[in-house]
């Protein structure tokens, strides 16, 4: 897919985060976006996850705007905000298995979801409720849930967050593979990601 | 599969892991029709007369209490963006909640009603009345409180608010429903009173899971 963002401009509660983001992003590419704290890295990643709208500047996936077809859209991208979104009571397969068929609009195969769990090593907590899961196991939970979703276009804000060196060795295999596929994905970071890969964007300080 | 079933599948298994809940509905229910007979007297006569209004009330009560938290955990652990952002929308996420907070609180209670109205000597020839009157009102009763729930999302002590909230819009639903079982208690016809019921609940069914679904929107924003 194809993702071109012409001068996106977002505001919150009438102040101005950004204005004038314009990138495209095509099959295999990884964005990068840097910038200091409220700069509107997560703003951003809201807007394309259709999360509110933007202040002005048009998303179009493929030439068509993103507006026009929200539903087909969200069913080619998945997003991983700062919350971790894991139900305490439900186990962390269960978890996964419920977002991945909400994402489908269908069944999801067990071999697939232990595949994405296993891409973050998480195989040996399948089956325990997420309840008991450390700050860093349940980062790595949702970031098997981008995975499991099988969506083209990985949303992923701080996805580094909690993560320990193995772990983030994981993720980055992950995501390298995503992109190897012809997946794409956007992430914000304050560490390296992607190597050097990525391109990088890097919103100023509006206020 | 279509994604209003699992959504719908993921409430109820939810419902069932946090367990009783809908048991604390029951027992609410109980309790507080109970306390009746200690308030106003044990006069068989006098409880048979206000039997359907105290049912009622108590019924409308027990429906408030679960209903703060039909969004409240999603909202907290970010899963309500998520909603928000899948494929799905809110709307499903909006009629899968009512659904489901239906089927775990407005059931149970139009099949222990009867039960609770036997003790306070209400008529025997309402209490097929006063099941079919509760079981097409409960269902208004979760549509509207899952917008007022929407509504107060994020506002503190929230759930005294949804209370000020949806409590005046059960007016009606309570008016129609004492008056079908009172009119069957009565021999009077009993049709007025359910078809405006189902109205009610045709209405509720049509708007309310829309304006939830805005009302979601807002608080994610």
């Amino acid at each position: 897919m194809k993702l071109e963002v012409n001068d996106l401009a977002c505001e919150r509660g009438g102040h101005p985060v950004f204005a004038g983001v314009t990138f495209a992003l095509d099959s295999g590419g990884l964005l990068v976006l840097r910038g200091p704290n409220g700069a509107g890295k997560s703003s951003l990643l809201r807007l394309l996850a259709g999360l509110g709208h933007p202040a002005s500047g048009t998303i179009t996936v493929d030439g068509r705007a993103a507006d026009d077809d929200p539903a087909a859209f969200a069913a080619r991208r998945v997003y991983v905000g700062h919350q971790d979104a894991l139900k305490p009571a439900f186990t962390v397969a269960e978890n996964l298995a419920f977002w991945a068929r909400l994402q489908r609009g269908g069944e999801i195969a067990d071999a697939e979801i232990d595949g994405a769990l296993a891409a973050l090593g998480l195989q040996a907590l399948r089956d325990l409720p997420a309840r008991f899961l450390s700050a860093g196991q349940r980062r790595r939970a949702a970031l098997a849930r981008a995975i499991a979703a099988g969506a083209d276009l990985w949303l992923l804000d701080e996805p580094t967050n909690a993560l320990d060196a193995p772990s983030l060795e994981a993720f980055e295999a992950a995501l390298g593979r995503h992109l190897d596929g012809g997946g794409s994905a956007i992430v914000s970071t304050h560490v390296a990601v992607g190597g050097e890969r990525g391109a990088v964007l890097t919103l100023g300080n509006a206020a | 599969m279509s994604r209003f079933r699992i959504l719908l599948r993921r409430e109820l298994a939810l419902v069932m892991r946090h367990g009783f809940d809908s048991l604390m509905v029951i027992a609410f229910f109980a309790v507080a029709i109970v306390l009746f007979p200690f308030g106003v007297g044990p006069d068989p006569n006098m409880l048979a007369r206000i039997a359907s209004g105290i049912i009622w009330v108590a019924a409308l009560l027990a429906a408030m209490l679960s209903l703060e938290r039909q969004f409240l955990g999603d909202f907290e652990d970010g899963s309500l963006e998520l909603l928000a952002a899948s494929p799905a929308g809110l709307f499903p996420v909006a009629a899968a909640k009512a659904l489901a907070h239906w089927l775990t609180t407005g059931l149970p209670l139009t099949v222990a009603a009867p039960l609770f109205a036997l003790i306070l000597g209400l008529d025997g020839d309402a209490m097929g009345t006063l099941m079919l009157a509760l079981a097409l009102s409960t269902p208004t009763l979760s549509l509207l409180g899952g917008a007022g729930a929407a509504l107060v999302l994020g506002a503190r002590r929230g759930g005294v608010l949804l209370a000020l909230l949806v409590m005046p819009l059960f007016i009606p639903v309570l008016i129609f429903g004492v008056g079908a079982v009172e009119a069957a208690a009565g021999g009077y016809a009993v049709r007025p009173h359910l078809t405006i019921l189902g109205g009610l609940l045709l209405m509720a069914a049509v708007l309310c899971p829309w304006a939830t679904a805005a009302a979601l929107r807002v608080a994610n924003e």
